[in-house]
């Protein structure tokens, strides 16, 4: 919490913050990162297989290959949230499996699931992109930016 | 199998980075992944990321950043042939496979599939 919003606070909920404060589980950060690194290596492993996979038995190049790598990560990863094993390896994994692009997968089809009984446009629609959706705006905007910035200094010569 | 393994280390090190981000920050896993989608465009602007996948591999382009990166080299792409308007009619070039595969298949298990635990 931030110090500005504690001086709005009374002595008694200044004493619960610090109470509650104490009380939260600490988080195993070196045992969490381990377990990270283990379930994030090993998808890039499965993903790096599935290139090569492209490369040998398709018609695609090292650089090619990379797209339906992806695709075929995500078709993957829909399949596992849906029969409920993503989520359930994402609580022991952490950052290893939300990471990669099999968690921006997981959050879409997650949300798709969750909302379901809103019905199909305004529940599966409108919601499929809850936690994805702030990805692409960000990524679209900061992509924009970066390639307007990249074509002004090459019309100007370069640096 | 050098790629194989350069792949585990680098994507592990990655997810790593995005642990400490969410442990040590307090970030969501909505925050961390909007962080290394930027970070992605802004290393693809530099001209930084290419290199690092062409030595890391899936390792580099299976993380999120990538998304990022894919973005940026879209529109690059798009407006070397058409110039400035390019930026806008090819920043979803590279990356539609993702976005499209997300959607379908997202949809099509929102159809069949009812949620668990």
């Amino acid at each position: 919490m931030s110090s500005k919003k504690k001086k709005n606070l009374t002595p008694t909920q200044q004493q619960y913050q610090q109470i509650a404060k104490s009380k939260e589980p600490k988080r195993p950060i070196l045992l969490n990162s381990i377990k990270a690194f283990l379930v994030g290596g090993l998808i890039c492993v499965i993903g790096q297989a599935i290139k090569m996979g492209f490369i040998h038995y398709f018609e695609f190049t090292e650089e090619t290959a990379g797209n339906p790598t992806i695709a075929v990560l995500i078709f993957i990863s829909t399949l596992l949230t849906s029969f409920g094993v993503y989520d359930y390896i994402a609580q022991w994994a952490g950052a290893g499996t939300a990471v990669p692009v099999t968690g921006f997968a997981n959050t879409v089809t997650s949300a798709a699931l969750e909302h379901r009984t809103e019905g199909f446009v305004l529940g599966v629609g409108g919601n499929m992109f809850k936690i994805a959706g702030p990805v692409i705006v960000f990524g679209v905007f900061s992509a924009f930016v970066v390639a307007i910035i990249k074509l002004t200094i090459e019309a100007l010569g370069g640096i | 199998m050098d790629k194989f393994i350069w792949a585990f280390i680098i994507g592990g090190a990655i997810c790593v980075i995005g642990q400490l981000l969410m442990d040590g920050l307090k970030l969501t896993p909505a925050h961390t992944m909007c962080t290394f989608v930027v970070t992605g465009a802004v290393l693809g602007g530099l001209g930084l990321y290419e290199p690092f996948i062409k030595f890391a591999g899936a390792g580099a382009s299976v993380p999120i950043s990538s998304f990022g990166y894919s973005l940026v080299k879209g529109a690059l792409q798009e407006a070397e042939k058409t110039g400035i308007v390019g930026v806008l009619t090819g920043i979803f070039e590279v990356t539609s496979a993702g976005i499209s595969a997300a959607i379908i298949f997202g949809f099509i298990s929102s159809l069949f599939f009812r949620p668990k635990g």
